[in-house]
């Protein structure tokens, strides 16, 4: 093998595919059968972390950046002045299979460029997923990016394989993309999302009445959507959202702040800040829908079409519904403590377990773990009442004083030297 | 005060426990024999493992806390913290008192106690399942050096083993000097002849020839899936404390 040539292709090609968000391998069941490699239980697992602080859990690759397109937003557009490289297929299933030996990843990521056409693009990832599974009965974890414009029977095909399929919206209006990715339109990006979660719907139906009907993408389908490089409102962005969620049933959505790779009038200048902050806000947003059981209007809409970078949504909406509060720990019921600030999941889930058991208190609520910096101007306890006497700008502002946000550099406009 | 000594098994605890009950002591404490005991005016009973005495214990406790419920709270002697026992025993007695589970009665500073330390070594036993790095030997064995906060290697072992059942493994602990080894067939406990922690530099277990080349390929694909634009150490540290770089490729 000629390690320094691969070691090049390495080094172009998981620089290339880095701008893609999802490093999920979790929510699939292989079991390892007979005596071969590779088995997952559902749980996802982070194997290291870039000093971004983001997660490594897949080898997650383009199979190649030559692309024939020319999206403004891309690295990898066809103007883009950039070494290209290609990966053959061996040589992918070669790494992951050592990679995951050595118990570096949990499985692949791949991605490509549209070389030729979508069909022969699409072709080849296929064909790395199934060398891996058939020749190779690897049961790591495979997530698939589908190429738009790709063929039905393709698609299909990569369901059998890969545990999760992803088609990217790319950006989050249809005037966004116009503007951005002239080469491609809104319809054909969606229609591979129908095609999949087709497939998803003939398995379930199948695995019903067969219970060994061939896995079909078994942890389902997401999205990832570029935001800050066109001038769209939050509310355009849940508004996306929201409808893929609940058009094609998609496991998640991405959001991808824009790292401003190329210099072009249509987008923002080289140099301005990745919108992290906004990223967090969005996410922390999509948790409010996935787990929190808030409704996407409740958190945006006309009023409120942006969120509020300074604080988070959650927070954002008690000071707004103030009406709703306090709430007493030891007699709400489970929804309405999920939604007082400071208290997560677990909390919530902490707290009704625990009340069975005592009446609970301020101290015990403390002892258990429950943060309190938040939460306490929004509760009733044993021997504790928050008294509303003030008003919802004047708490925002105590709220503020009291905490210290890790982005809080981001806020200043100045240039810190340090 | 009475010290019951057990010989650090599950088993031996539970004979400890039910010795407890048993002699009806109350001032009352459980020990692992490989500690220091006080000398003065204590009273020390060495326990006998006696495999009928804990399997009644089991029982009676599997009962109340559920089979899960129970095995956590035995989980937490892998803590090898010097005095778990007592907040174990704790909880037990509160089990036993209440007749129901009281796992999820976290006002009880017990249970209290117990989560968390159960949390920490759930921690550290996701976090070798992701830290471990196998390296390839010229004998085709896949090794890999660790050492973790808690004693994790019996938590660990059934993961590797499904997950890795075409090829040879050794996961070895240096800071308790002992190992698991896996052939194919069964995982096994393993003791290194040498004291692989003193002699690590010595330890030469030789190389396949492409085990350095997939290294500096892992070396680059972890430099070049990093984004520079969003550097945060802070985070970054918080999810791979400083502690473990030694033994993961891409930090080292």
């Amino acid at each position: 093998m000629n390690w320094d040539r691969i070691n090049e292709k390495l080094s172009i090609l998981a620089d290339a595919a880095k701008y893609d968000v999802s490093c999920s391998s979790s929510g699939s069941k292989r079991t390892n059968k007979g005596k071969n490699l590779g088995d997952s239980s559902g749980v996802g697992i982070c194997h290291s972390y870039t000093e971004d602080g983001r997660c490594v859990s897949l080898l997650k690759i383009l199979l190649t950046n030559y692309c024939i397109y020319d999206c403004l937003y891309c690295v990898s557009r066809k103007s883009n002045d950039i070494k290209r490289a290609a990966f053959k297929v061996e040589e992918v299933v070669d790494l992951t299979l050592n990679f995951y030996r050595r118990n570096y990843i949990e499985g692949l990521f791949l991605s490509s460029g549209i070389f030729k056409n979508p069909d022969y693009t699409m072709e080849r990832l296929v064909l790395v997923a199934k060398k891996l599974r058939l020749d190779y009965k690897f049961n790591g974890y495979i997530h698939l990016k589908t190429i738009p414009g790709a063929s039905d029977e393709l698609m299909y095909e990569a369901g059998l394989y890969a545990d999760r399929l992803s088609v990217n919206i790319e950006l989050p209006t249809k005037s966004g993309l116009k503007l951005l990715a002239p080469d491609k339109d809104h319809k054909t990006m969606l229609a591979p999302m129908n095609t999949i979660q087709q497939g998803i719907q003939i398995y379930k139906e199948e695995k019903k009445l067969i219970k060994s009907s061939p896995k079909f993408t078994p942890a389902g389908q997401s999205s990832q959507m570029i935001i800050g490089a066109t001038n769209e409102s939050d509310l355009d962005i849940v508004k996306t959202s929201t409808f893929l969620y609940k058009k094609y049933n998609l496991k998640r959505v991405y959001y991808s702040g824009y790292v401003p790779v190329l210099s072009d009038n249509k987008l923002p200048t080289l140099g301005t800040p990745v919108p992290m902050v906004r990223e967090n806000r969005l996410y922390q947003t999509d948790w409010l829908f996935r787990f929190y059981k808030f409704k996407p209007q409740e958190i945006v809409n006309e009023f409120y079409p942006n969120l509020d970078l300074e604080i988070d949504p959650k927070l954002s909406w008690a000071l707004r519904n103030m009406d709703y509060f306090p709430v007493d720990i030891n007699t709400a019921d489970y929804h309405m403590i999920l939604r007082i600030p400071g208290v997560g999941v677990r909390s919530a889930q902490k707290i009704i377990a625990a009340r069975k058991h005592a009446y609970l208190s301020y101290e015990q609520l403390k002892k258990i773990g429950i943060a309190l910096n938040r939460a306490k101007y929004f509760i009733i306890c044993k021997n504790y009442y928050f008294t509303k006497d003030f008003d919802h700008n004047r708490l925002k502002s105590e709220i503020l004083h009291f905490s210290t946000s890790k982005y809080k550099k981001n806020f200043s406009n100045q240039l810190s030297l340090f | 005060m009475t010290y019951l000594i057990y010989d650090t098994t599950i088993e031996g605890f539970l004979t400890a426990v039910f010795e407890v009950y048993e002699l009806k002591l109350d001032k009352v404490a459980i020990r692992k024999n490989n500690l220091e005991m006080p000398q003065l005016f204590a009273e020390i009973i060495e326990v006998r493992t006696n495999f009928d005495k804990a399997k009644r214990v089991s029982e009676k406790l599997t009962s109340i806390l559920n089979k899960n419920g129970f095995q956590s709270l035995l989980k937490t002697l892998l803590s090898e913290l010097e005095s778990i026992e007592d907040d174990i025993l704790k909880v037990i007695r509160y089990a036993l008192e209440c007749k129901k589970n009281i796992l999820s009665d976290f006002g009880h500073p017990a249970v209290l106690e117990i989560k968390q330390v159960l949390k920490k070594i759930n921690r550290e036993r996701h976090r070798m399942n992701a830290f471990v790095r196998f390296k390839l030997a010229n004998d085709g064995t896949y090794y890999a050096f660790i050492e973790p906060d808690f004693d994790v290697l019996p938590l660990i072992s059934n993961h590797f083993k499904s997950r890795y059942a075409d090829q040879n493994w050794l996961i070895y602990d240096l800071k308790r000097n002992r190992g698991i080894y896996y052939n194919q067939e069964k995982v096994e406990f393993v003791i290194l002849e040498v004291n692989a922690k003193e002699q690590n530099q010595k330890l030469t277990i030789n190389l396949d020839p492409s085990e350095i080349e997939f290294q500096k390929l892992w070396k680059s694909y972890f430099k070049s899936t990093n984004i520079s634009s969003r550097k945060n150490m802070k985070l970054h540290l918080q999810h791979v404390p400083k502690r473990y770089w030694k033994y993961l490729i891409e930090k080292s």
